[in-house]
């Protein structure tokens, strides 16, 4: 008996009228765990009853714990007839069986009904006492964090990466029992709600245990699914990646940082603590430091801990790393091979190298093969014994292990930013899966941690311990060996696979950065921008939309037809990303997700990825517009004017997201690689072939995608739909990953949002392309419409911009998009750089503090290593002096840190000017003296900007069902889904607010299936949603106010909870 | 092809205040979407149909909520800042001027809504949005009608709204409880503002609130004491040594001080007749509902042929009423005092030159 679970119910407010006849309600509460259930006295005659309950207490397994929810139901009372339910609160006690997440939840929750919605709200408080079970069979997984963001959490420092978990549940749909037929849609929903809460728990323990068994204490990346099968069962499964991590204690950072103002000692330690060497995102803007800390030289906690164990280790890697080395890499020498063999090793004893992490600690991520994607069409038969999902499971071990495959052509032994997908229609359910290949840094998946700062400061010890010579010489090396590999910016683009042996088709040429290594001549990945990636200028979003029209078919042949079409329509999808990409002037597309849907009569394919320009890829070609009669004079003309409009949008987008790259650099360094092609690529209309096409089983093959044949009805269609892709609204950026490339300075504000829209295609006898319009048109159409919604927030820009397409039913379109728009200050940036003599100054004193760091960091390749920084190596000579030994390096480099240190800190000052600071921090006291609802912030993003998070309190994973009979009543499809969208925001917020939270972060909404029958009058709606639940404090707070962050963190929180 | 569904939700909720108003105002989305393409704030007709529509709905939902605006405050369905939470408040309670003059006074019920197509054609305020603003005064007043303690505050604090609407809705409550006249031909050169401030004299002065506000029954009915002991001030003018010691008094004191003396002697014992039989009957009902036409009869209208400004007003009801106490068998000097106050500013008021 492991735990005992404790609730009171409080009091009631708002509640309905349930007694026509007093206009009143005797209202009394049922508590429910497992099979137990306590009751409540009756509160007669009030809509607002105080019950104060005693404590009910519930003594189960932590399995069951882990399982089951809180079902907590008012119900009206009434003598004569049964009690009439009012509603019902499920409340996941899994955020309190963390010691680090939340320890009570206590506060007003919406009562909800799925027929009436939101009926009021119940005051709970719930608590759980956890007593330590030592027993090694358990089958609970209690600690383990859960995470849905797709980074190292913020306050964690990642120990160990260890890798891909999966797991998946199968069970009967209530909704398709026979019981079903005789009882009332109420009880059928609620059955559903509650099979899916219990799932979902069953799911999380069982990917706990797995992560245990792996020696992890966390699962970041956690994304979970539903799939709605209908006839044959309810899948819920879900990913992640497994993780050990360790909090930073915020305590020290915050408590000296007031005291920047004194000797480099003090500001060393807020270095280290502010950042963590860990965090690999800052939400502010990403100063040269934060980039940088992790090599930040300050002596941390684990090291003294720790130190031994990598001792060892690292004494082990080289000697199994010698036998088989320099044989890979060319360019990259022994040493580099050696370092990527010990990975491939440590990553192999895997059976999936997958990780469900978009962005990584520096130095993690080595090189980016491309997209690797994989699709299966599958026909669904009844699930029959729920107990042994075996054949979902065999049909994704199929997709993983065609993704395990393409990565290996790819040269590359890893899969980063994962994610899998289905869509279903009927019988027919497409499988995807799809990831980046990429190569790893055996860094943090090995058994020891492996801190940069560890191995550096480590290394005079090793030296000096005579006994490990020969291992402290290999120690000294490996790190010599890692060194080389911080990342300058380029490094990831440069090709994984071997150059005379490339899998597909590319064009390869040297790195515009290093120009020491090949790149591609685009990239596509499924990941977010590394923070150390150069890009040259801004990014945007491109999307890729395509409609198929498919005939009306059964079974198996349905299922033939199906995978007959996906070839086609993926590559379409690639060409118009690629012709998109080109036409803005970009090189490179992060986050990109493809999503395919199937209907009846047809199949859905969206695309959307943000494009940028990667400094270290050459720029791309325009587009070419060819003839294939060039007889006909009006013909040529015709020809010619769309090739002057095609030239002069790129010129036009080149303007607009400020892309001009560094070519005069270019001459000044007298490219070292003779390259005659290098040049005339830049004058040449076309590009040459892509990349990533064979990943998707699809090859461009001779055919050169970006010379587009007029002759061909397609490739018009295709232009038009190029040109005709309306420009963002001036003031507006957009991008669907964590953060816009190119835009660092964001105000505190943020406007999270979903929006829906179903359309119906009346016009049954469309053909492609007149279906592809409309569905372009309805996508450019939500866009507009958001842009026009949010333009009081201008400047800004709408991140994590993701789109759900789904054909709920034959002739309907349906699009479901949540984002966050957050602003950002352009005056900001004018000022500061006018505070620090001139804008263009300041930037380059940014990017040559970054440089140096490089420099030193990249000894051998210290002259080369930056095309930008060698026209600023002049300003600043110690960095050209060539380092002898390491200790001066590593004397050279805390000295930068600790000029860079200085500078972050003031810059971060002008960053968030005071008076401005005050008044929000006022303005949000002000709000919640103001009204007794406290204010929770929603965001899709892993951060809040201006805000630090200190605490993850638990995963929020929910699933609702609202169902209607008076659609009319409720104000239609709009007036219904408007309604419970609305209410599942307020159930998200209630809930993170009574764990005492202030914010949801990585906030999805996993599903959105609506279902309308306007004929009887009738819809209905599910809605998964999946998010964490934090504590965030204002930066501009903690630098004014707390001497004691954790007494000021305690505090908001209470003030919220209530 | 065609839009089936189509709703955007913000988790901080999305309000345009342009938009809010189109919707008070009873524009229907139609309607809301033309004006604002005339108002140049986006041409695309598409976009702009999409946004209202979704703004409507929004403020559909929030309509409950605002019939009680403490609610606002603390319910969870939407997240809305508090400076907006005030903003829609305000908003949805203010009214047009127009409107109101029409209703003021008239009984809150069914009849008078039926009546409001008439009302509507009649100010050019949309039928809608006189339901609204119907429908405000009645919820307005039937919350406070139960309530102890002063009028304007038991408004502000159940409605939430700012001082100056509160007095408003005083003033309409006020009205519609004692239900003046205030229809009559006569009576329509005067504003919703004019009557607004005579109410607030009254509620201030005249009502049992006005003595004891810790009292059961509130600030809405006139202190019947109080009227009960007007009745003693008719000594002033059937006695005729009174009024004719009066009367020398006042002239006394205003001579020299105005051009229109001898209009003012003149008209002094038919004036101080008015007033003071106004005091006397107001114990009615009946003649409270005529409170204010008496006051023009009675009062203003024989000023005004005799083309007094509003100087000599002032002067002639200082005088008037300071006068009163000096005269030696007058003993019923707070009373006087109670009642002449508020007469004074309400004439002032009322008493456009």
């Amino acid at each position: 008996m492991p735990g005992k679970l404790k609730a009171k119910i409080v009091a009631g407010r708002h509640l309905p009228v349930m007694d026509r006849a007093s206009d009143l309600t005797d209202a009394f509460v049922e508590v429910k765990f497992g099979n137990v259930t306590f009751k409540t006295d009756v509160y007669p005659k009030s809509l607002n009853p105080q019950w104060n309950s005693e404590w009910f207490k519930f003594e189960v397994d932590d399995e069951d714990l882990q399982d089951e929810p809180l079902q907590i139901t008012v119900l009206d009372h009434d003598t004569y007839s049964a009690n009439d339910a009012i509603g019902k609160v499920y409340i996941d006690i899994d955020p309190l069986l963390c010691s680090e997440a939340a320890t009570v939840i206590s506060g007003w929750l919406p009562i909800y009904d799925t027929i009436h919605g939101i009926r009021g709200e119940i005051n709970v408080l719930v608590k759980v006492d956890l007593f330590n079970d030592l027993n090694r069979f358990r089958q609970s997984s209690c600690g383990v964090k859960f995470f849905c963001t797709t980074s190292i959490p913020r306050c964690y420092r990642a120990v160990m990466i260890h890798g891909f978990v999966e797991e998946l549940v199968v069970n009967e749909d209530p909704e398709y029992q026979w019981i079903d037929r005789i009882r009332t849609p109420r009880a059928s929903n609620e059955a559903r709600q509650r099979l899916i809460f219990l799932m979902s728990g069953e799911l999380q323990r069982k990917i706990g245990l797995k992560v245990l068994e792996m020696g992890g204490n966390a699962v970041v990346g956690y994304l979970q699914c539903f799939d709605l099968e209908g006839e044959s069962g309810l899948v819920v499964r879900a990913i992640g990646t497994a993780c050990t991590l360790e909090k930073i204690s915020t305590l020290p950072a915050t408590a000296t940082l007031p005291s920047n103002s004194s000797p480099s000692k003090d500001i060393k330690e807020p270095v280290f603590g502010e950042e963590g060497p860990g965090v690999p995102l800052s939400s502010g803007p990403p100063t040269p430091l934060r980039a940088q800390t992790f090599s930040s030289f300050s002596p941390s906690k684990s090291y003294s801990r720790q130190s031994s164990s990598s001792d060892t280790e690292l004494s082990l890697t080289p000697k199994t790393g010698m036998g088989s080395g320099g044989s890979a890499g060319k360019e990259a020498g022994p040493l580099k091979a050696l370092l990527r063999q010990q990975t491939q090793s440590a990553l192999e004893q895997r059976e999936y190298p997958f990780f469900t992490l978009t962005s990584f600690p520096p130095g993690f991520l080595l090189h980016l093969g491309g997209v690797v994607s994989a699709r299966s069409v599958k026909l669904l038969d009844r699930i029959h014994n729920p107990d042994e999902p075996e054949t979902r499971d065999a049909w994704w071990e199929e997709i993983r292990q065609e993704i395990k495959s393409h990565t290996k052509a790819l040269g590359c032994h890893a899969v980063v930013g994962y994610s899998e997908s289905t869509s279903i229609c009927e019988e027919v359910c497409i499988l995807s899966a799809s990831g980046t290949a990429a190569i790893l840094s055996s860094r943090f998946m090995q058994d020891g941690p492996l801190e940069t700062d560890h191995r550096l400061s480590r290394q005079p010890l090793v030296f000096s311990t005579g006994s490990e010579r020969v291992d402290g010489d290999m120690g000294s090396t490996a790190s010599l060996g890692f060194e080389e590999m911080v990342p300058p910016g380029c490094e990831f683009c440069h090709i994984p696979y071997d150059e005379l042996n490339i899998p597909f088709p590319a064009q390869l040429t040297y790195c515009c950065c290093c120009r020491r290594y090949k790149v591609p001549d685009v990239l596509f990945t499924t990941i977010d921008l590394p923070t150390e990636a150069n890009i040259t200028g801004k990014g945007c979003l491109i999307q890729a939309r395509l409609c198929r029209t498919k005939k009306k078919a059964q079974g198996e042949g349905n299922a033939m037809a199906i995978s007959n079409l996906l070839p086609f329509l993926e590559y379409e999808l690639h060409t118009q990303l690629m012709n998109k990409l080109k036409l803005r002037g970009m090189n490179a597309l992060f986050g990109l997700r493809i999503q395919i849907s199937v209907g009846e009569t047809m199949l859905l394919g969206l695309a959307s990825a943000t494009g940028v320009y990667l400094t270290a890829l050459p720029s791309p070609g325009g587009i070419q517009v060819s003839g294939k009669t060039p007889s006909d004079i009006t013909y040529e003309q015709h020809i010619s004017n769309m090739q002057k409009k095609i030239n002069d949008t790129i010129a036009k987008n080149k303007e607009v997201y400020e892309i001009n790259p560094p070519e005069v650099v270019e001459e000044i360094i007298g490219s070292p690689i003779p390259e005659p092609r290098q040049r005339s690529r830049l004058f040449r209309s076309h590009s040459e072939s892509s990349d990533e096409v064979s990943e998707i089983d699809l090859s461009h093959g001779k055919k050169d995608a970006f010379v587009l044949e007029i002759d061909d009805t397609d490739a018009v269609e295709d232009i038009h739909a190029l040109l005709t892709d309306s420009p963002t609204p001036a003031g507006f950026y957009s991008c669907n990953t964590e953060i816009m490339p190119g835009i660092q300075n964001w105000t505190s504000a943020i406007q999270m949002f979903t929006s829906v829209r179903v359309f119906r295609l009346n016009n049954v006898n469309l053909t492609n392309q007149g279906l592809n319009k409309v569905f372009s048109d309805l996508c450019e159409n939500l866009l507009k419409s958001l842009y026009f919604k949010l333009r009081s927030l201008v400047p800004c820009c709408l991140c994590h911009l993701n789109f759900t397409v789904a054909i709920p039913e034959d002739e309907l379109i349906q699009v479901a998009v949540t984002a966050v728009a957050m602003s950002f200050d352009k005056e900001l940036t004018l000022e500061n750089g006018k505070q620090s003599g001139d804008k263009s100054l300041k930037k380059e004193n940014d990017e040559q503090l970054q440089f140096n760091l490089e420099l030193n960091a990249e000894m051998s390749s210290s002259n080369l290593s930056s095309p930008k920084g060698l026209t600023e190596v002049g300003s600043h000579p110690s960095a050209k002096d060539r380092c002898s030994s390491w200790i001066e390096q590593l004397r050279l480099k805390a000295h930068t840190i600790r000029r860079g240190s200085v500078k972050t800190t003031s810059s971060l000052e002008k960053a968030s000017p005071l008076p401005e600071g005050r008044s929000r921090s006022l303005r949000s006291n002000r709000s919640y003296s103001g009204s007794s609802v406290a204010v929770v912030r929603m965001t899709p993003l892993s951060f809040i900007p201006g805000a630090k998070i200190i605490k993850y309190l638990g995963i929020i994973n929910m699933f609702f069902i609202r169902e209607t009979t008076s659609l009319k009543e409720e104000g239609g499809v709009s007036g219904f889904l408007h309604t419970f969208i609305a209410e599942v925001f307020a159930m998200v917020r209630a809930h993170v607010a009574a764990l005492g939270g202030n914010a949801v972060v990585s906030y999805s909404m996993k599903e959105c299936v609506f279902m309308e029958n306007p004929n009887k009058n009738q819809a209905q709606c599910l809605i998964n949603v999946s998010g964490d639940a934090v504590i965030f404090v204002r930066e501009s707070e903690v630098e004014a106010a707390s001497v004691h962050p954790q007494s000021a963190a305690t505090q908001t929180s209470n003030g919220e909870g209530t | 092809m065609s839009v089936e569904l189509d709703v955007f939700v913000g988790n901080t909720t999305i309000m345009d205040k342009e938009v809010y108003q189109l919707w008070l105002n009873g524009y229907t989305v139609n309607d809301a979407v033309t004006l604002r393409i005339e108002g140049g704030v986006m041409e695309e007709c598409e976009v702009l149909l999409s946004d209202t529509m979704d703004q409507y709905r929004t403020f559909q939902m929030c309509e409950r909520l605002l019939h009680h605006p403490a609610k606002l405050a603390n319910q969870l369905l939407f997240q809305i800042p508090p400076d907006r939470q005030a903003m829609l408040i305000e908003r949805y309670y203010a009214f047009d001027d127009l409107f109101v003059r029409e209703v003021l006074g008239k009984k809150l019920s069914k009849g008078t809504k039926k009546d409001l197509d008439d009302v509507s054609s009649k100010t050019g305020v949309m039928l809608k949005s006189c339901r609204r603003q119907f429908d405000n005064f009645k919820r307005v007043f039937k919350v406070v009608e139960e309530l102890k303690g002063p009028l304007v505050e038991n408004i502000r604090q159940h409605f939430l709204l700012p001082d100056q609407l509160a007095r408003d809705y005083a003033a309409i409550v006020f009205f519609a409880n004692n239900r003046f006249e205030t229809g009559k031909k006569k009576l329509l050169y005067l504003t919703f503002q004019d009557f607004a401030f005579c109410a607030g004299q009254l509620i201030n002065n005249w009502t049992l609130g006005a003595v004891d506000n810790m009292m059961e029954d509130m600030d809405v009915d006139l202190d019947k004491e109080f009227l009960q002991d007007l009745k003693d001030l008719k000594i002033l003018i059937t006695d005729k040594d009174l009024l004719d010691q009066h009367k020398s008094l006042v002239c006394t004191a205003l001579r020299g001080k105005t051009n229109v003396l001898n209009e003012m002697e003149a008209n002094f014992k038919n004036l101080s007749r008015g007033l003071v039989n106004i005091a006397a009957k107001l114990i009615n009902a009946k003649d409270v509902r005529d409170f204010f036409i008496d006051l023009v009869e009675k009062f203003i209208e024989p000023c005004r042929s005799d083309k007094w400004t509003s100087v000599d007003v002032n002067l002639y009801l200082t005088h008037y009423t300071n006068s009163a106490h000096i005269l030696d068998t007058f003993k019923h000097h707070s009373v006087w005092t109670r009642y002449m106050g508020v007469i004074k500013s309400c004439i002032l008021k009322m008493y456009h030159e």
